[in-house]
C-alpha cells in the first residue's frame, strides 16, 4: 500500500504538475521552432506574442462573462480564444508585413531578423502592459477539479491524496489536438507539405514554384494560434502576468533548442525533457522517499536538490549538457 | 541622410542642457550619472558584437556580478558569521568547484563510451552530496547571525573603488565559464547560454542570503565621494556656496553628483582610449576579420574560438565594471532591480542605435538612449494629457490612457530601434 502512496504522491505533485508544463511549453517551443524553420531566425518576441493573445483572449472572456456567457464547467476563456487568436494573427501578419519583410527581401542575416524582434518585443511588451496593465489577471471559471483530493481518498482509502484540476487535464487535451491537427497540417495538406519543402531547402522549394509569402504567411497564423493558446493555457493553469511570459522565453528557446531548433517533434520532446527536469529537480522527495523506504532509512532533509527559485538554472543545464552531447539537439534540427 | 559626429554629440548635450534649464540641474546631473554607466556598459557590448560578432543577450548578469563585488569589497566583514561558519562555507564551495573540476578530468581522461558517462555521473553526486553535507550548515549558522542586520558575511571592508575592478573580474570570471561551454557552438546557443547564465546570476543573488543578503538587500555601500551632510556643515564649503549664490543644500548634492560624474567620466575616458588603440591595432583589425569572415580567418590560422572567448570576457568584464560603478552610485544593492529589459536589451538598443562596431557610437547611443529613456516618462504623460484633454474628466478611458503613461517607455525604445535598423541599419554614427 506504501507503494501505492508513493506512486500517488509523485504522480499528484511531480508527473502530473510537469506533464501540464511541459505541454505549455511544447506549444510555446513549437511555435518558435517553426518560425525558426521557416523565417530563419530565432524570435525573441515570441514571449510576449503569447502575452499578447492571451491579454486579448481575457479582454474576450471577460466582455463575455458581462454577457452572461458562460461555457458551464469549461472556462469561458475557450470560447474567447478564437477571438484571441484572429487578433493575435492579424497582429503578427501586420508585424510581418511592416518590419519582416523588408529584412527578408533584402536577404538579411539571420542575426538582423533576432534583433529585429527585440524591437518588435519591446514594441508588444509595452503593448500589453498598456492594454492591460502588469497586474496579475485571474480568469479562469468553471469547475475547478476534476478530481479533488478529498475525493480522490474517499474513493480508494489511500492516505495520499490526487488532485487533477481541471485546468491541467484541459491544458494536456488540447495541448494534445493542437499536436495532432499541426502534424496532419504539416503532413497531410499541401500547404503543410510546402512548409517542410521551404524549410528543408528554400532554393529548390522557391524553383518547384511555391509561393514564399503564402508559406510565410501560413507559418505566421499557425504561430499565432500556438502561441495564443500555449499563453492561454498557461493564464489558466497559473495565472496571467505580462512580465511571467517574457520570462518564459528561457525555457521555451531551452526546449526548443534542447530538440533541435527547426524541428517539430523535437520543439515536443523538448518541452517535455525540459518541464520534467526543472519540476523533479526542485521536488522536496522526503515524503515520497518515506513511503519506499523503511522507518529506519526515513530521510531527516527534505531530499530538494534545488530550491524552486533555480529553476532557470535547470532548464540552462539540461541546455548545456545536451548541447556538448549532441550539439544539433535530440532531433537533429538544422543549423543555419 | 548623415550627420557628423561633432553635431550629433552636440544634440546630445544640448538635451542634457535643456534638462537642466527646463527641470533641474539636479535631475540632468541625476540622468548623466547613469548615463555615463550606460555608456560604458554599452561600450562593453559593442566589444563583444561590434567587434567580434558576438551575440551576448546577458549583459544583466555581468553587471549584477559588478553590483554584488561593490557589496563583497566595500562593506565591513561581519566577524560573527565569520566565526560561525565563514571558513566552512568557503570550503564547501571549494569542494563543490573540485567535484566540478574532478568531474571533468574524469569526462576527459576516460575512453568515450557508457562507463565514462556513469563514472563522470558518479564523481559529480558524490561531490554533490560532499558539498551540501559541508556547506548547509555552514550556510544556515552564517544566516542565522542576526538576520534583521546582517545575516551574511560582509565584505573586505576596502575603499569601494576596488570594486570597480574587482566587478571586472568577477564578470570576467562567469564569461570565461560561459564561453569555454557556449562559444565552440553557434550563435544562437550563445544568445541563449548568456540569457540563461544571466537568469541564474540574478536567482542567485536573491536566494543565497549569506553572500549579499538576498532579497533583504544591502544598504549603505561606503562612497567613494564625500557625504552631501557632511560638506553642508562644513564651514569652507558654505562660504563656497554663499559666494556661489546656492543654497546649501542644493550645492551640496550638486557637488556630490559632479564629483561621481567626474570619476566615471574618467574611467570612460580610459576605457574608450584603450578600445580606440585596441581597434586600430592588428589586433582590432583580426577581430573584425574573424567577424567578418570567419571561415577566411580561421583559414589564415587565427585560432577564431580563442579570440573569442578573449573578446568575449574583456566585453564582460567592462561590463561587470559598470556594475560596480552603477552600485557604488546607488549606495545599495537590491537583487530585484535587475530586469532584462532594463539591463540587457536596453544596452543593445544603445548599441544599436549609436552604430554597432564604433566606440564613440556606443558613447553617443548609452548617452541619448538613457536621456530617452527617463524622459519619455514625463514626455509621455505631456502626451497623453494632450490626447485626453477633450475627453470628460472621470470617463474610464481617459483614467485608463493617463495610467498607461509609463508604459510608453518600452514601446518607444522599441520604435526607436526598429526605425534605425530600418533606416540607419549601420547606427548614428557607423563604423568607418
Amino acid at each position: 500500500m506504501d507503494l501505492l502512496n508513493a506512486f500517488v504522491a509523485l504522480l499528484n505533485f511531480v508527473i502530473i504538475p510537469a506533464a501540464t508544463y511541459g505541454s505549455q511549453l511544447a506549444l510555446g517551443a513549437l511555435g518558435v521552432t517553426l518560425i525558426y524553420g521557416i523565417l530563419r531566425f530565432s524570435n525573441f518576441a515570441h514571449g510576449d506574442t503569447m502575452a499578447f493573445g492571451t491579454t486579448m483572449t481575457i479582454l474576450v472572456t471577460w466582455a463575455l462573462q458581462g454577457m452572461g456567457i458562460t461555457l458551464g464547467i469549461l472556462p469561458t476563456a475557450l470560447l474567447a480564444l478564437p477571438f484571441g487568436i484572429a487578433a493575435t494573427a492579424l497582429l503578427v501578419l501586420g508585424t510581418d508585413r511592416a518590419v519582416y519583410r523588408f529584412y527578408r527581401r533584402q536577404k538579411a542575416a539571420p542575426v538582423i531578423l533576432v534583433i529585429v524582434s527585440i524591437g518588435v518585443m519591446f514594441i508588444l511588451n509595452g503593448l500589453t502592459r498598456f492594454i492591460i496593465g502588469v497586474d496579475d489577471q485571474r480568469f479562469a471559471d468553471g469547475a475547478r477539479f476534476v478530481i479533488s483530493a478529498r475525493d480522490f481518498k474517499e474513493m480508494t482509502g489511500l492516505a495520499e491524496g490526487l488532485a487533477l484540476r481541471s485546468t491541467q487535464a484541459l491544458t494536456m487535451i488540447v495541448a494534445a489536438i493542437c499536436v495532432v491537427l499541426l502534424f496532419w497540417f504539416l503532413n497531410r495538406t499541401r500547404t503543410g507539405k510546402s512548409m517542410r519543402a521551404f524549410s528543408d531547402n528554400e532554393d529548390l522549394a522557391l524553383l518547384s514554384g511555391i509561393n514564399p509569402e503564402k508559406v510565410v504567411a501560413v507559418t505566421w497564423i499557425i504561430v499565432a494560434a500556438l502561441a495564443t493558446i500555449a499563453g492561454v493555457l498557461y493564464g489558466l493553469d497559473k495565472s496571467f502576468k505580462p512580465f511571467t511570459y517574457f520570462q518564459l522565453l528561457l525555457p521555451i528557446f531551452a526546449a526548443a533548442i534542447v530538440g533541435g531548433l527547426g524541428s517539430p517533434l523535437g520543439a515536443i520532446a523538448g518541452g517535455f525533457v525540459i518541464a520534467f527536469s526543472e519540476v523533479t529537480v526542485t521536488y522536496a522527495f522526503k515524503k515520497v522517499a518515506t513511503y519506499v523506504l523503511p522507518d529506519a532509512l526515513a530521510p531527516s532533509g527534505l531530499l530538494q536538490l534545488l530550491t524552486t527559485e533555480y529553476k532557470f538554472a535547470v532548464s540552462f543545464a539540461i541546455l548545456v549538457i545536451v548541447l556538448l552531447i549532441k550539439p544539433t539537439g535530440l532531433f537533429k534540427g538544422k543549423s543555419v | 541622410m548623415k550627420l557628423p559626429p561633432a553635431l550629433l554629440f552636440a544634440l546630445v548635450a544640448a538635451l542634457y542642457i535643456g534638462t537642466g534649464f527646463v527641470q533641474s540641474w539636479n535631475s540632468t546631473l541625476t540622468i548623466l550619472n547613469m548615463g555615463l554607466v550606460s555608456a560604458i556598459m554599452a561600450l562593453g557590448l559593442n566589444m563583444q558584437w561590434g567587434f567580434a560578432g558576438l551575440f551576448n543577450v546577458g549583459v544583466m548578469g555581468f553587471v549584477a556580478l559588478g553590483g554584488l563585488a561593490s557589496v563583497l569589497i566595500a562593506m565591513p566583514p561581519v566577524p560573527e558569521a565569520w566565526a560561525a561558519g565563514g571558513a566552512r562555507l568557503y570550503g564547501g564551495l571549494l569542494l563543490g568547484a573540485a567535484s566540478v573540476a574532478a568531474a571533468i578530468f574524469t569526462f576527459n581522461r576516460m575512453p568515450p563510451g557508457r562507463a565514462r558517462l556513469l563514472a563522470t555521473a558518479a564523481v559529480m553526486l558524490l561531490g554533490f552530496v560532499l558539498y551540501r553535507l559541508t556547506f548547509d550548515p555552514a550556510r544556515d549558522a552564517v544566516e542565522a547571525i542576526n538576520p534583521a542586520a546582517t545575516g551574511y558575511l560582509g565584505g573586505l571592508g576596502l575603499p569601494v573603488i576596488f570594486a570597480w575592478p574587482a566587478g571586472g573580474l568577477l564578470a570576467a570570471g562567469a564569461a570565461w565559464i560561459v564561453g569555454k561551454t557556449a562559444l565552440g557552438l553557434r550563435s544562437d546557443y550563445l544568445a541563449i547560454a548568456t540569457l540563461g547564465i544571466a537568469e541564474i546570476i540574478i536567482a542567485v543573488m536573491k536566494n543565497e542570503d549569506w553572500l549579499a543578503r538576498g532579497v533583504k538587500n544591502v544598504n549603505g555601500i561606503p562612497r567613494p565621494v564625500p557625504y552631501e551632510i557632511d560638506l553642508q556643515q562644513s564651514e569652507s564649503f558654505q562660504g563656497w556656496a554663499a559666494s556661489a549664490n546656492l543654497p546649501v543644500e542644493t550645492a551640496s548634492t550638486l557637488t556630490v553628483k559632479l564629483l561621481y560624474g567626474c570619476l566615471f567620466a574618467s574611467v570612460l575616458i580610459l576605457i574608450i582610449i584603450a578600445l580606440q588603440l585596441a581597434l586600430k591595432s592588428p589586433w582590432g583589425r583580426m577581430m573584425r576579420a574573424i567577424r567578418d569572415n570567419e571561415t577566411a580567418a580561421r583559414a589564415m590560422g587565427k585560432d577564431v574560438t580563442r579570440r573569442h572567448l578573449q573578446v568575449f570576457i574583456l566585453g564582460s568584464a567592462i561590463c561587470g565594471m559598470a556594475g560596480a560603478m552603477m552600485t557604488t552610485l546607488d549606495g545599495l544593492l537590491v537583487p530585484g532591480t535587475y530586469q532584462p529589459l532594463r539591463f540587457t536589451f536596453l544596452i543593445w538598443v544603445m548599441v544599436i542605435v549609436g552604430g554597432s562596431g564604433s566606440n564613440l557610437g556606443a558613447l553617443l547611443g548609452g548617452l541619448l538612449v538613457w536621456w530617452l529613456w527617463i524622459q519619455v516618462e514625463p514626455l509621455g504623460r505631456l502626451f497623453m494629457e494632450a490626447i485626453t484633454w477633450p475627453m470628460p474628466d472621470g470617463s474610464w478611458l481617459k483614467a485608463h490612457l493617463l495610467d498607461s503613461a509609463q508604459h510608453m517607455r518600452l514601446l518607444t525604445m522599441g520604435v526607436v530601434l526598429l526605425l534605425v535598423l530600418r533606416f540607419s541599419p549601420r547606427g548614428l554614427i557607423p563604423e568607418r
